[in-house]
């Protein structure tokens, strides 16, 4: 017995320290909200899931045939009260949870922007298949599966997609976001710690998909600044032409930023996926699309 | 003209040993089988009884056969991706490459609901839905032949997919850009869409059946509210069916609009808009979910009262909680895809109705404990099953609430927490509840029990392999490990895949057990034997008559005077107990008449699907013409009808009494 105390012990213990860069080990404050939020409706359910596992057993065993001391009622088969009862705990439960629901789909809302006194860093991020292209269009810079982000600023991504679908998901910031193409999609997220963290595409999309793999690092303005200004040095230039040798397909891609960035290169990208060459012609600008 | 369309040598991937090993595999069972048949001389037997037969029990046990089958092929698959995902980390490419893996998890899925949960779940109510209602057979039992044919034919063609081509690359639900031409030019996305289509048109006419059976056929006396509680979930199932499965025909007939013909529903170029598929998929694929479960629920209902010796308790609020579902069920489906970036408005409303369904099937839980409270629980193998059910299920309801909550979803959404709550209440719920099902009724269908020491040992294997194998996977969800990787680069993860592979392997032993009990059972019938008709002290009217019951179910139409018609008329029996029963007089029945309609249609549907999938246009036009000329010649037929003498049906109740008296 004592040992299977030990035992349990030592799961829980391995349990969590595997937890260490997933999303019960948050570095913002969306993934933390969201974290809080996972915890909270855990909590309430368990409250009456555990008393439903327990009961069962419980009563499975006690009303066995071979029970002598149970007693046997075979015209017990329905009572007022106690359908109150069954209809009435559940509902509890799914007003407590709903409303965790409904008020949290409106605080995280991922086209929510982060209130914060920093100005935030926008990010556009187009997926490529099979990699991922990081357009910062204040600096006029490109990073190809590696994001840099100083810590502290809210960070503004529009997604879309060159091809198929992915999902744009960096678990230990919070909320991921589908990239499809002809449309651009929002999401604001933030880091509060320095590091560097995993990224991943969590949308199936195609034979390269395990590679869509890129880093976040999470530095200081310093840093950032710093990282802006190498960037701006080497590299190469991303025009149309080079875009359009970007987006062939290649798989598990290692990292390297483009030094100059053609101006509108993301809204003629999704308006490409628009099926209108012409972004003149497309029926709706990338803003009034995103927002729907 | 090419008179083979694209269909060539290359076509067989003999390059690929797994395959070719698996297909070498799959010929040499059907070769042995049909040896096996030819070496018996049952082929003129297997065809007048079985394949041409329009008798509804018949037609539910090929159901069950065929989900049985594929169940085989799809758990075959499941080893597999457990296999690479152990093998795969850091530098390790595992031994399946990225084109072969992503055919195999889309052929899982595929197979597994459409295949086997699908066709095991029909079958069930096949066989159970006519006799629990007092009748003799279904509404149209040609129809419903031709349905199950088509399911088979959908079956064939998959695992053709296996020897001839390839199986879809683009996951079980094909969401486009990734199932557009452009992106998935191979045949793969064909063998799918064909094999849904043909399968779904089978299911839908399955559908309609079924709805117009349990509306207007019911022994007389059988009110609504007399109805067992399988017949009310199976009419909830088949009301989502018909409602559900026209959009699933549309949605792929878009999508083989956009492959054959160059349309743009769903493509980039064009105006085609690509979530409009996530859209309609989930309409039919969020209904889908409960047409598989409510059925479950209706079994672990008549299991948990049979065996704990009273009636079912608060009949009237499963019935409500049973239609509440089925309503609801079409109210949720954008849960889907939280992630999408709809408006938290939508996010937060489709959140809450999707957990606002947990409130029935939270009642529904309570309702089966009370049920046991006060009862007489005997531990026969498909209470088992329940109760594991109801202990497994209420942590996949959980998980799936979690999900239902968007920011949460936020964190979840395609990752492995999520594989393992599907799973959780796939397996909990409907594998569990179609094997409490197989056990319950197989002495009714074949006469005889199915072996218990095997059936406990098969059901322990599954219980505990089902948690060792997907506990590590919410886990990982939670690391931030998606779905569908080939390979992957955080070691931290391998040691809970490899957990979740040994998980897989107790369950393999638990399918191996079910197998045995399966032979050692036919093994030892005549021990085995039901002479009774009632083997587990049944309430409802299918124990009424013998095990297997006869071609026309019932001697005479049996009266329903209440719920539980055949505890009654038993309890009444032993009041009156000294009487001399009545003498009855038997009169002749006329039944339908055996059709080779349903095989024949199938034959052809399998060569409309494979002409299409290849592009051979002129075998498709014979597929289309030998199909029509069938059903017209069907519709001229003079005879559809037997009469059944009155002397046989009293010379077989006789034996069947003098059974029961011994």
């Amino acid at each position: 017995m004592r040992y299977g105390s030990l035992a349990v012990v030592l799961i829980g213990a391995a349990t969590l320290g595997g937890c260490t860069d997933g999303v019960l080990d948050p570095k913002g404050p969306i993934a933390l909200a969201e974290r809080q939020i996972l915890l909270n409706a855990l909590g309430i359910m368990l409250a009456i899931v555990i008393p439903v596992i327990l009961a069962t057993l419980g009563f499975a065993f006690w009303f066995r045939a071979s029970s002598e001391r149970a007693r046997y009622r075979p015209n017990f088969t329905y009572s007022g009260r106690l359908e109150m009862l069954v209809w009435s705990i559940p509902a509890m439960t799914v007003l407590l949870v709903g409303g965790v629901a409904w008020v949290g789909a409106h605080d995280l809302d991922p086209g929510k922007p982060i209130s914060s006194t920093v100005k935030p860093v926008n990010v556009q991020v187009v997926s490529l298949d099979w990699k991922w292209l990081f357009i910062y269009p204040e600096q006029g810079i490109a990073s190809v599966n590696k994001l840099v982000v100083p810590v502290g600023t809210p960070i503004s991504f529009e997604l879309t997609s060159s091809s198929v679908m992915n999902s744009f998901f960096v678990p230990q910031l919070g909320s991921q976001i589908y990239a499809m193409s002809g449309m651009a999609t929002r999401l604001h997220l933030q880091a509060d710690h320095l590091g560097t963290y995993a990224g991943l595409s969590a949308m199936f999309s195609g034979d390269g998909f395990p590679d869509m793999r890129f880093t976040v690092d999470a530095v200081t303005d310093d840093g950032f600044a710093q990282w802006v200004r190498q960037t701006r040095e080497t590299g190469s230039v991303l025009d149309k032409q080079a875009y359009a040798d970007l987006a062939k397909p290649s798989q598990a891609v290692v990292p390297f930023t483009y030094r100059v960035v053609a101006p509108d290169l993301f809204s003629s990208i999704v308006n490409a996926g628009m099926g209108t060459q012409d972004s003149s012609l497309s029926i709706y600008s990338t803003s009034q699309k995103a927002e729907r | 003209m090419n008179l083979l369309g694209k269909l060539d040598w290359d076509a067989i991937p003999l390059h690929q040993p797994i395959i070719m090993g698996a297909t070498a595999f799959m010929v040499l069972v059907v070769v042995a089988v049909l040896g096996f048949i030819t070496a018996k001389g049952a082929w003129l037997y297997l065809w007048r009884e079985w394949l041409t037969s329009v008798d509804h029990k018949r037609i539910g046990a090929m159901y069950c056969i065929l989900a049985l089958v594929m169940m085989l092929r799809g758990f075959s698959d499941a080893i597999m991706i457990r296999a690479q995902q152990a093998l795969a980390a850091g530098g390790a490419e595992g031994y399946l490459p990225p084109e072969h893996f992503n055919q195999i998890f889309s052929a899982h899925g595929t197979i597994m609901i459409l295949f086997m949960a699908m066709p095991f779940v029909v079958g069930l109510m096949n066989f159970a839905v006519p006799l629990q209602l007092g009748v003799r057979d279904v509404a149209f039992p040609t129809l419903n032949s031709v349905s199950f044919w088509l399911t088979a034919s959908g079956a064939l063609l998959i695992n053709i997919s296996l020897a001839v081509g390839e199986f879809s690359k683009a996951g079980w639900w094909g969401y486009p850009p990734l199932s557009e031409l452009q992106y998935s030019p191979g045949v793969g996305v064909d063998y799918y869409l064909w094999s849904l289509q043909i399968s779904g048109i089978g299911t839908l006419l399955a559908g309609i059946n079924f709805v117009t059976t349990i509306l207007k056929m019911r022994a007389p006396g059988m009110s609504y509210m007399r109805m067992p509680v399988f017949c009310w979930t199976a009419l909830a199932a088949n009301l989502l069916i018909v409602a559900a499965f026209p959009v699933l025909t549309a949605t792929l007939a878009m999508l083989s609009l956009d492959r054959y013909l160059g349309f743009h529903f769903f493509t980039l170029e064009g105006q085609g808009n690509q979530m409009l598929y996530s859209n309609l998929f989930w309409v039919w694929g969020h209904p889908e979910v409960y047409i598989l479960i409510l059925p479950a629920f209706g079994v672990f209902s008549e299991v948990m009262a049979t065996f704990s010796g009273k009636p079912l308790f608060g009949y009237r609020s499963m019935v409500a909680a049973t239609m509440t579902i089925c309503i609801l069920s079409f109210l949720v489906w954008l849960h889907h895809f939280f992630t999408m970036g709809a408006s938290a408005n939508v996010n937060g409303f489709f959140g809450v109705m999707s957990m606002i369904i947990a409130l029935p099937t939270g009642a529904k839980v309570f309702n089966w404990l009370f049920t046991m409270y006060g009862g007489r629980v005997r531990f026969s193998v498909p209470v088992l099953w329940s109760i594991g059910f109801m202990v497994t299920f209420v942590i996949g309801g959980m998980t799936g609430v979690l999900m239902a909550v968007p920011p949460a979803d936020f964190q979840l959404h395609n990752s492995v927490f999520l594989v393992a709550h599907f799973h959780n209440v796939a397996i909990g719920g409907v594998v569990f509840g179609v094997m409490a099902g197989y056990n319950y009724w197989f002495p009714k269908a074949f006469g005889f029990k199915l072996d218990e020491r095997w059936g406990k040992a098969s059901f322990w294997c599954w219980f505990v392999g089902f948690y060792v194998a997907f506990m590590p996977l919410y886990l990982l969800g939670l690391m931030g490990m998606t779905r569908r990787m080939q390979h992957y680069d955080n070691l931290s993860w391998q040691p809970w895949l490899i957990v979740a592979a040994f998980g897989t392997a107790i369950i393999l032993v638990g399918v191996v057990c079910q197998v045995v009990q399966l032979v050692v059972s036919t093994r030892n019938r005549e021990k085995l034997r039901d002479v009774t008709g009632d083997p587990w002290n049944g309430r409802t009217l299918e124990w009424a008559t013998a095990s297997p019951p006869p071609a026309w179910n019932f001697a005479y139409q049996p009266k329903v005077a209440g719920l539980d018609a055949f505890w009654n008329s038993k309890s009444r029996a032993q009041a009156t107990k000294d009487e001399p029963m009545p003498t009855r007089k038997y009169e002749p029945v006329e039944m339908p008449k055996n059709s080779a309609t349903g095989f024949v249609t199938a034959f052809f549907a399998v060569v409309i699907g494979f002409a299409l999938i290849w592009h051979i246009w002129w075998l498709a036009g014979v597929g289309v013409f030998g199909a029509f000329m069938t059903l017209l010649a069907f519709s001229f037929r003079r005879y559809s009808e037997i009469e059944v003498p009155a002397e046989e049906i009293a010379r077989f109740e006789r034996a069947h009494q003098a059974g029961v008296a011994a």
